[in-house]
């Protein structure tokens, strides 16, 4: 035993050469798997990740680490189960411990009309081929025996659904194993590094002028989330996104007392306990436009509130952090994975308030268009084009959760 | 939490107020290439900075107004009138 010395750093941290085959904008979980997956999938390693802060540090770093795939349409579940495929296999594939625990992801059903609902959600993941069960009181009482029950609770259970697959994983991990493989494939990873301008050369983009100087490129792509916007104006475009702070937040760490994810829609809220041992909770969208890491009290309030409805044991526990991440939030709360209007640069975004589930998914097929230039099927419907022809995939008025 | 000085009521919570999105957005003519409709139904400036956009006071006089607001700090530049032309 070494006493936690002498550790080799897990990744490089580059400097940035004059030139690149790829560049990838953003060093979250997203622009690092584009790079793992450009380097392992499509034998590009002459690749770069640019990234404004540290890796990792942005909604990476600010999410509530669930995973899972219950989506309503074809199109969504395809490439959501693939995500979490992707996941599944993981810690192997990058020989990184990722702490992926299925755990399972309970969604509550307070009235009649969210029993209705919720079976016809689950029917439709089946109809995905993804596993789904509805699940009576008893059952929820067996697999989460805190939360409140009693038919006098202020947020009645009369049911809900489970997808067992669906669970956490841990997210640090997750933007560090990707890092640390695909630097080990030759990816250059360059941190403290803002782009700041495109330079177009024959209509296309040629190169990005940054705080560490200019650096020349034939493919560029964006995976910037809540600043996707302010990336695209520099190149000269819009995005049909608004961003808007999603907050979480966590209690001191206490014993095991919950070994499941568990969604109440009807609320928003959702929570579930980490391997440290805290309470992790998040909700609903702080809803007016916000730049700002933070969020709003009264949100926070809201989800407190909530929370200790559906488990009123937790009363007595102290908050130790909240926090928000800035998330790209489209219309139909759909991601777009493709071409720009400016030849030579891709977008990866409006993942909105789901991003980390999506990263290995995000990653293969984003790595793919900028390899080939052509979408990758699963990604083939989520154009930017689609909100011009109207060829919306709107899991946001379909599920009526946050996505 | 943001105090809105609504301007019929005053400042008050903002937990008393809906964010209605982006002001001063034109519709265009029923004729409209898609191209134009689907900009002015999703896309959006975004803008990290002044932003100007409508609140409604839906937990107090009911009314519609505008805000300039800052999205990074949050800061309330100026509040105006549904009707009035956007501070330059």
């Amino acid at each position: 035993m070494s006493g936690h010395k002498h550790w080799s750093p897990a990744w490089r941290d580059a400097a940035p050469k004059s030139r690149y085959d790829v560049i990838v904008v953003g060093g979250g979980g997203h622009g690092l798997a584009t790079a793992y997956y450009l380097a392992k999938n499509h034998g590009l390693t002459n690749v770069a990740v640019l990234e404004r802060g540290w890796i990792g540090g942005g909604n990476t770093g600010r999410n509530t680490t669930i995973v899972r795939s219950n989506y309503l349409y074809p199109e969504s579940a395809r490439l959501y189960d693939f995500s979490l495929k992707l996941y599944e296999g993981l810690s192997q594939e990058l020989n990184f411990n990722i702490m992926l625990s299925q755990r399972g992801l309970i969604l509550l059903a307070h009235s009649r009309h969210d029993l209705d609902s919720m079976a016809g959600w689950a029917n439709a993941m089946r109809m995905n081929g993804i596993a789904a069960e509805l699940l009576s009181v008893a059952q929820i009482a067996e697999l989460a025996p805190a939360l409140d029950l009693s038919p006098s609770a202020r947020l009645p259970v009369l049911g809900g659904f489970c997808q067992r697959r669906g669970g956490s994983a841990r997210h640090d991990a997750v933007a560090w194993g990707y890092a640390r493989a695909a630097a080990a494939l030759g990816v250059d990873i360059i941190q403290n590094c803002e782009v700041q301008e495109f330079v177009q050369e024959n209509g296309r983009v040629a190169a990005v002028k940054t705080s560490r100087g200019v650096i020349r490129a034939d493919r560029i792509g964006i995976a910037a989330a809540g600043h996707s916007s302010v990336i695209a104006k520099m190149a000269g475009f819009r995005l049909p996104v608004t961003s808007y702070a999603l907050q979480a937040m966590v209690s001191e760490p206490i014993k095991p007392v919950l070994d499941t994810v568990v969604l109440s829609p009807g609320t928003g809220a959702y929570v579930s306990q980490s391997d440290k041992g805290e309470i992790v909770m998040g909700a609903m969208l702080d809803l007016f436009p916000s730049y700002a890491q933070r969020g709003s009290f009264a949100v926070t309030q809201a989800i407190l509130a909530a929370t200790l409805e559906l488990f009123p044991s937790f009363s007595r526990l102290q908050l130790l952090r909240q926090w928000a991440g800035i998330v790209d939030v489209v219309h139909d709360s759909s991601p777009i994975i493709g071409p720009t209007p400016l030849p030579g640069l891709f977008i990866n975004c409006g993942w909105g308030t789901g991003g980390f589930k999506a990263i290995p998914a995000g990653g293969w097929t984003f790595a793919h268009v900028l390899a080939t230039g052509v979408s990758h099927a699963l990604a083939e419907p989520f154009q930017l084009e689609r909100f011009i022809s109207g060829r919306l995939i709107d899991e946001a008025a379909a599920s009526g959760i946050a996505h | 939490m943001m105090q809105i000085p609504c301007i019929w009521c005053g400042p008050r919570d903002e937990n008393e107020f809906v964010c209605g999105g982006t002001s001063h957005i034109a519709r265009p003519a029923v004729e409209a290439a898609d191209q134009e409709w689907g900009e002015y139904l999703f896309f959006r400036d975004n803008p990290k900075g002044v932003h100007l956009e409508r609140w409604r006071h839906v937990y107090g006089c009911g009314q519609w107004f505008n805000v300039a607001r800052n999205t990074v700090t949050h800061e309330i530049l100026h509040v105006y009138r549904m009707t009035d032309v956007p501070p330059a």
